[in-house]
């Protein structure tokens, strides 16, 4: 299993402010390894954040996202004390999710 | 002297006006790369590996399944707070001057029973094969961030790594004939463009020794004093230098007493 | 911490000569040597011993004194091999393909069909059109243009490639003839980077 996400979530006036971490390898398929081969293709295809039971940001990543990806966005209708989860889910299948308390403004 | 003031003549104003312009361009070239690093700097993926450094340190593991909470680096048995703010330094149970990954690797020995061999493996990380010594550095030294480097130069042992320290690095050799003084020796130099510390210059020193370690986005990884050594003679046209080698901690000896009162911010990010 | 003793302050206040510096030395020598003992063997020993140019430049920190200067400097200018074809000027495009290729001497690079390159721009400004160069060295551009393009020019820059402390004794500057870095052809390549009208270093 992949190590967790760092995730730091903060009232920003009336918008959520959210930082994220991700542990990822974020291989792109194109790298060879000291042997010649190709090195086989393995990134975050899918990624979820919900807070209060709603969808507040989904997206979809490709190979040009760089290793242990880092993300940073505000989206509105949260408050102190709600959990922010966030999803993620690979080409491989492999999945990782974690979630943050809001810290007040 | 001579007291005829003679025209400067056109060259010479055209090169006076062409100087500006070329200084400009170079800072407008390093303000971006600040402002990128800026930006950069919020998500520091050294995070990530501060996190699995704690975890490490506190997880019993090796023959003596025991974990490191144990470890003296400096300030008393378990005390990791500020520790590495005071390395390299001498210490009694080894009788050697032992730097931030040399001591960890000490204490992983004695107290987790790990063989030293085995203990230094995997000191420099390669995808899908992360280092423990990454980790635990990474972990130690952020355990520091926001204090003086304070590396003590008193005791015999660490005035004698000192001096050698101080001989490597004017040591040149090699089919580049490079030593570290070839690029650290001035001020506000650059190879490509990559900014250079005058390692021998506190103002430059204080700044630039303290981010070590860092996140390395060319490395993706975080990357150590001991692997920027041996990064450095691998352009140096040098082979592999030893992990933890006398020479190695001679040098970090060596660079910070120039580096004193400099502010630890490390794990630093860098490209 | 306890205060330091006086003669400890004294050895630190880092002579540049004397009989404690020599000791040091002897001393990192040593330690030098066995701080490499795990990696390319080949390469321990080329680094292990230092040549007589670089125990000096050592020594002296780059600054050596006038008498040991001129006599570096001559060795270096009398050890120069121009090319027996008496031609200086190679292939302009040839010469920054080696002037940005940094391949070569280092432990990873295992082949050893494949030619070194001059790694050229980590040091110098050379074509405009690479704003990705070093300030080690000063800039090359429009060396042509400024300098003159005529043998004797031709002469001198061949010469400061093949071994630059002909020319400044104890310069930074690698000698890439010398140390057989850099082949004859190549090192008129970069020449020719430098000197031919046609070069963009020089328009």
């Amino acid at each position: 299993m992949a190590d967790p996400m760092r995730i730091r979530a903060n009232m920003a006036g009336d918008k959520v402010e959210v930082r994220v971490l991700m542990a990822h390898e974020m291989e792109t398929g194109q790298r060879k390894d000291a042997s010649g081969a190709l090195v086989p293709a393995h990134f975050i295809q899918n990624v979820t954040v919900s807070c209060a039971g709603r969808t507040v940001l989904s997206a979809q990543w490709g190979t040009s996202i760089s290793k242990n990806p880092f993300m940073h966005f505000r989206f509105k209708g949260g408050k102190p004390g709600d959990k922010v989860t966030i999803s993620w889910a690979d080409n491989k299948g492999e999945r990782r999710t974690d979630e943050a308390v809001i810290a007040g403004g | 002297m001579n007291g005829i003031m003679k025209s400067p003549g056109l060259p010479a104003l055209l090169l006076a006006a062409a100087l500006p312009c070329i200084c400009l361009a170079q800072q407008e070239t390093q303000k971006e790369i600040e402002r990128y690093r800026q930006l950069l700097a919020e998500g520091n993926p050294a995070d990530l590996y501060e996190a699995r450094g704690e975890e490490l340190w506190k997880t019993k593991r090796g023959p003596k399944n025991a974990s490191l909470q144990q470890c003296d680096l400096g300030l008393g048995p378990g005390v990791v707070r500020g520790a590495f703010a005071r390395l390299p330094r001498w210490f009694p149970d080894t009788d050697r001057v032992e730097d931030l990954e040399s001591r960890i690797v000490t204490c992983m020995v004695s107290l987790q029973g790990f063989k030293r061999e085995e203990a230094i493996r995997n000191p420099f990380s390669a995808p899908g094969r992360p280092s423990d010594l990454e980790a635990l550095a990474s972990y130690v030294a952020g355990e520091s961030k926001g204090m003086k480097l304070a590396a003590p130069l008193s005791h015999p042992k660490e005035i004698d790594a000192f001096r050698i320290g101080e001989q490597l690095f004017y040591r040149r050799a090699g089919p580049y004939d490079f030593a570290c003084v070839s690029c650290h020796g001035d001020n506000g130099k650059r190879i490509r463009l990559q900014e250079l510390p005058k390692l021998t210059d506190p103002n430059d020193a204080r700044k630039i020794f303290t981010t070590w370690p860092a996140y390395r986005v060319s490395q993706g990884a975080v990357r150590t004093m001991q692997h920027r050594l041996y990064d450095c003679y691998w352009q140096m046209r040098h082979p592999q230098m030893d992990y933890a080698s006398e020479a190695s901690i001679a040098l970090e000896v060596f660079m910070a007493k120039y580096a004193s009162g400099g502010e630890i911010q490390a794990p630093g990010l860098k490209r | 911490m306890k205060r330091l003793p006086l003669v400890v302050l004294a050895a630190l206040a880092g002579c540049a000569s004397g009989p404690s510096d020599d000791e040091a030395r002897a001393r990192a020598e040593q330690v030098f040597r066995e701080s490499f003992t795990h990696g390319n063997r080949q390469m321990a020993a080329r680094v292990d011993q230092q040549d007589e140019v670089q125990a000096l430049c050592t020594r002296y920190r780059n600054e050596a004194p006038q008498d040991v200067a001129d006599r570096i400097g001559s060795a270096a200018a009398a050890g120069i091999r121009y090319p027996a074809s008496g031609k200086f000027l190679g292939d302009w495009r040839q010469g920054e393909r080696i002037a940005q290729d940094g391949y070569g001497l280092r432990f990873t690079d295992a082949d050893t069909k494949r030619p070194n390159g001059g790694g050229c721009y980590n040091c110098h400004r050379i074509a405009p059109a690479e704003i990705s160069y070093g300030t080690i060295g000063p800039s090359l551009y429009r060396f042509g243009a400024l300098r003159g393009t005529g043998e004797p020019v031709q002469r001198y820059v061949y010469g400061k490639i093949y071994d630059s402390q002909a020319f400044l004794a104890c310069s930074h500057m690698p000698r890439f003839g010398k140390n057989g870095v850099l082949t004859e052809e190549q090192i008129t390549h970069l020449v020719a980077l430098l000197l031919d009208p046609e070069s963009p270093v020089n328009k």
